[in-house]
């Protein structure tokens, strides 16, 4: 039963972010984004990790939503989008090759039996009395540090996307374009 | 034993596919009547006995209706878009427990009326109710229509807005309670009127409402598909059944939001002095349901702007305040 979900699961996500790749349609690639976002959700469900299964879902509508918001204001979501991207072979080689490598670094101690989750003893208990909560105590005893440094780092994201958008905000945006339409056509009257 | 689990798994789908689906055509019938009562005028008539049978009338024009797709829409997404409408509104369902557990008649086989029992069932629910908001959105951009798109960018900033309050004034009941799963918020509420939540946390509950007005696109906050200034919005090039499933996912909607304040707020399943604890709830959403209605007759439309001021400066502020407050309380 659980294999097979994981399976399904597992050629979802992986189809859908193969199409937000490919597709020359933003909404095509949009669409298949949120749809492999929620797939992921499923993985969450099968370990019983109910809470992030749920925030996952939660957190990522209102991410795509937002790329949305973008694709809708700079794009004609209808027609496809014509790339001019020149190949360079040797980067793609290189990056490939690193990634690659990267993934093998990382994945190869759970590989290997040099290394073992030990379960059966210190936290991995709390897991089991009840999903937010057990969520809730990581974060704040075994993993404070982190929990917090993340939360520093969207913090300074946030400032920094309000000081990139209110360059001008002294300013009335829509009354200077008025200002300035009506001056050229002062102008032009005076020209004639 | 598995195999008893996934039958009444999939015989509870069903009645709940089968039951909100003929609901949400009965539930339009309702609409027009009260509207009408509210209005001083009769509503439908003619089909049947004081018009009962104008619920068939209308499912089956929209099923022989023909379906048109617009020559230059992005076809598949256009054709998906309300399956998706539909599908998480159920979808959202299925973490609500409808009823208090009872036992079938002639056998001991205990039925726990909830599809999935997940422990943090509430953020489910308010979750995937929250994907819905992809299908106006998708169904909005994949017209190749300004009004559609127009009403695409509405639902944007409509829902997206209203989520947080949503959250927010969900989170002061979830404070007091200490749990997310829907069956323990109903169980902390046992013991009579007095017990319920909505006492403790009156302006959660208003809040709650408002927001579930938004996000269901009931009349004073019906803007992303506002007739006089939109056409209707993201569903403009829509007919037929797909339009329709639009609707039904929206009726949907409403029953869930209707099932979430009656559990939060209003003590859910537990009796109440001689009513049983299946009649009460079923008592408090037709309520909520009629509450609907009534403010769909008694308020005007309000505009994006006030809409906008409404969610991030009143309600928004409202919510974290009352936030506060319950937590210096409870501590």
């Amino acid at each position: 039963m659980e294999a097979i979900a994981f399976y399904l699961f597992s050629v979802i996500t992986i189809g859908m972010f193969a199409i937000v790749v490919f597709s020359k349609n933003a909404l095509y690639a949009m669409s298949a984004l949120a749809g492999g976002m929620i797939a992921i959700s499923g993985f969450f469900f099968m370990l019983d990790a109910d809470f992030l299964g749920a925030v996952q879902i939660i957190v990522y509508t209102g991410a795509v939503m937002a790329l949305y918001a973008f694709g809708m204001m700079f794009f004609d979501t209808t027609k496809d989008v014509k790339e001019n991207i020149k190949e360079d072979k040797i980067v793609n080689a290189l990056w490939i090759s690193a990634v690659v490598i990267l993934i093998v670094i990382v994945s190869v101690p759970f590989v290997s039996d040099h290394i073992m989750l030990d379960a059966s003893t210190s936290d991995y208990k709390v897991i089991g009395a009840n999903n937010p909560q057990a969520v809730g105590i990581f974060l704040f005893t075994k993993y404070l540090v982190q929990f917090e440094l993340a939360a520093v780092m969207l913090l300074v994201a946030m400032i920094a996307g309000i000081i990139l958008v209110s360059k001008k905000m002294d300013i009335s945006l829509t009354t200077t374009v008025e200002e300035k339409i009506e001056k050229e056509e002062f102008d032009i009257k005076d020209a004639k | 034993m598995e195999s008893a689990y996934i039958i009444e798994t999939i015989v509870k789908v069903v009645i709940i596919l089968t039951v909100f689906s003929a609901l949400a055509g009965i539930t339009t019938y309702f609409e027009r009547k009260v509207l009408a009562f509210m209005q001083r005028r009769l509503g439908p008539m003619h089909v049947g006995p004081y018009g009962i049978l104008q619920v068939a009338a209308d499912g089956i024009k929209l099923f022989t209706k023909e379906d048109i797709v617009p020559q230059n829409a992005v076809k598949p997404i256009f054709k998906i878009a309300p399956v998706f409408a539909a599908a998480t509104a159920f979808i959202a369902m299925s973490g609500v427990p409808f009823l208090p557990e009872f036992t079938l008649p002639f056998t001991d086989y205990v039925v726990h009326p909830i599809v999935a029992d997940v422990n943090i069932g509430i953020l489910f629910v308010v979750g995937v109710m929250a994907v819905g908001m992809y299908a106006p959105l998708l169904g909005g951009m994949a017209s190749h229509n300004k009004w559609s798109l127009l009403g695409a960018a509405r639902t944007v900033i409509q829902m997206l807005s209203f989520e947080v309050v949503t959250g927010l004034s969900l989170i002061a009941p979830l404070m007091m309670v200490g749990s997310l799963s829907l069956i323990d918020i109903n169980n902390y509420q046992e013991g009579g009127i007095g017990h319920w939540i909505v006492w403790a946390q009156p302006v959660a509950f208003i809040l709650y409402l408002i927001s579930g007005y938004a996000e269901t696109n009931r009349t004073p906050f019906d803007l992303l598909e506002h007739e006089a200034e939109v056409v209707t919005g993201y569903a403009t090039e829509y007919s037929g059944m797909r339009w329709g499933l639009f609707a039904i996912g929206e009726y949907a909607n409403m029953f869930t939001v209707a099932f979430i304040a009656s559990l939060v707020f209003l003590g859910g399943f537990n009796p109440i002095g001689i009513i049983p604890g299946g009649l009460a709830i079923l008592l408090k959403v037709s309520f909520l349901i009629f509450l609907f209605l009534w403010v769909r007759a008694a308020w005007p439309h309000i505009r994006p702007d006030q809409l906008m001021w409404l969610c991030w400066k009143v309600l928004m502020p409202l919510a974290v305040v009352n936030i506060l407050i319950t937590g210096i309380v409870l501590i």
